[in-house]
């Protein structure tokens, strides 16, 4: 009987709709809800995870949708990667969630794990952080006693800290619509091209006037112990010509604190974290021209 | 334990569980369908796929009770009266087999993508056996069996 992993025994839940996982999930107190359990079926082998109960919440309807409002794009939690990228409206509205999601695991992965799980998950490397994030996208919290609405950057405490409550489940993501209008890119470094955690990760969204930066958002991921706007390094830039980028960029170094590890060391993530947001600022604003034509 | 129901290859079966099971252990030590290669165990290296209601999924990551309902298919379903599914033809005739350990996993993936995309792109194959490791590296002859699977699937 001798197995690699064995998770540990556990009772498998399936409520039928959010109320009955909102109340499972008060109720039981140590339950982990699981969506597609690419990341939680690891964490339970390994032993990072342990729980005594399973909610399983990737069937539930209410959190499934993906809703188009004139304000704002809600995307269900448990919605899966491949649904995304097979959307042919979030591919023309938001292109930057499809390019993030395409590149992130396998087709085995995409099939079944979710946006809401990549957030949930809270690794420092998660791939739809840095795009959510330049968003400006807002999670909807839920539990039995009631919803609250917080801004994406309020959501990571640290590596696979959340601001979440025990009895607390992610149930929308809320982009607003005014931030799709925006130039935008994704660019993710991993140690190769397919099936890969990233080294580091950026998404910059960029709005320009008369050859000056007048919008700009960057996020990455992999460079400090949750994914980050880049706070500083956009305060920079606000108002400076096209061509200066370049220099500014340089102030990014002081806000990011990468570590060595086993994908890359502290020093060659520095080194690209600055180099590929140089890449994605140029590509953004060149896709910011190509948008106000 | 609890009592599953689904559709396995096409047929309705019942099996007692333990709850803590996953897909890949079900089939292969419950059912016994050894077709379905138990390999890194945390999502890695692709031999393990079944596939979930048509998408292929690695079952090493899925609770067995996931499938509660649902239909699961495995390298089996393929060749029907002891004859071989065009895909498995293709593989044969291309040589894409050499140790044999990922092709269940290669064939399972092939069937998924031609259903979705009838005519794939070289890139398109790439992209879509991205979760898959072949141990012997053979990845051009693969690629080519699938080419080749996809025309006699359109003539067919």
């Amino acid at each position: 009987m001798a197995l690699f992993y064995q998770i540990p025994k556990l009772n498998y839940h399936k409520p039928k709709n959010l109320n009955e996982a909102l109340k499972l999930l008060k109720e039981l107190g140590d339950a982990k809800p699981i969506a597609g359990g690419t990341d939680l079926m690891v964490d339970m082998k390994i032993g990072r995870v342990k729980t005594r109960n399973l909610i399983d919440i990737s069937d539930l309807r209410e959190i499934r949708k993906i809703e188009f409002h004139k304000d704002s794009i809600i995307i269900g939690a448990a919605v899966t990667l491949q649904e995304i990228i097979n959307n042919e409206r979030i591919r023309r509205e938001i292109p930057i969630l499809v390019e993030a999601a395409e590149n992130l695991g396998s087709w085995q992965i995409r099939n079944v794990a979710t946006i809401g799980g990549n957030i949930c998950n809270a690794s420092p490397a998660a791939d739809m952080a840095p795009p959510l994030l330049i968003l400006n996208s807002k999670l909807k919290l839920s539990s039995i006693n009631g919803d609250r609405v917080i801004p994406l950057e309020k959501f990571f405490k640290g590596p696979r800290q959340t601001e979440l409550m025990v009895d607390e489940l992610l149930t929308e993501i809320v982009v607003p619509k005014e931030s799709c209008n925006a130039g935008m890119k994704f660019i993710k470094i991993g140690r190769r091209r397919a099936h890969t955690l990233s080294i580091v990760a950026v998404a910059v969204a960029v709005r320009t006037m008369e050859d000056k930066i007048e919008y700009v958002r960057i996020a990455l991921n992999s460079i400090a112990p949750t994914p980050i706007r880049a706070y500083k390094t956009e305060e920079e830039l606000i108002g400076s010509r096209v061509n200066e980028v370049e220099g500014k960029v340089k102030k990014l170094i002081e806000e990011i604190k990468p570590i060595s590890d086993v994908r890359a060391s502290a020093e060659y993530r520095r080194e690209m974290a600055v180099k590929i947001t140089i890449d994605a600022l140029k590509m953004s604003i060149e896709n910011w021209r190509c948008k106000e034509k | 334990m609890k009592i599953i129901r689904f559709q396995l290859n096409g047929k309705w079966v019942e099996v007692e569980i333990e709850e803590n099971m996953t897909l890949l252990d079900l089939l292969r030590r419950k059912l016994h369908i050894t077709s379905v290669k138990r390999g890194c165990e945390r999502g890695e290296c692709g031999v393990c796929t079944v596939l979930l209601d048509d998408k292929p999924v690695y079952s090493c990551l899925t609770p067995a009770l996931k499938a509660e309902g649902r239909s699961v298919i495995t390298v089996e379903y393929l060749s029907k009266n002891g004859k071989l599914h065009p895909i498995q033809e293709a593989f044969i005739k291309s040589g894409a087999v050499q140790c044999g350990f990922c092709t269940p996993a290669f064939i399972l993936t092939t069937y998924a993508l031609l259903k979705e995309n009838k005519n794939p792109s070289e890139e398109d194959i790439k992209r879509f056996f991205d979760g898959i490791i072949c141990r012997c590296t053979g990845y051009v002859k693969i690629i080519e069996a699938v080419k080749i699977a996809s025309e006699l699937c359109n003539q067919s």
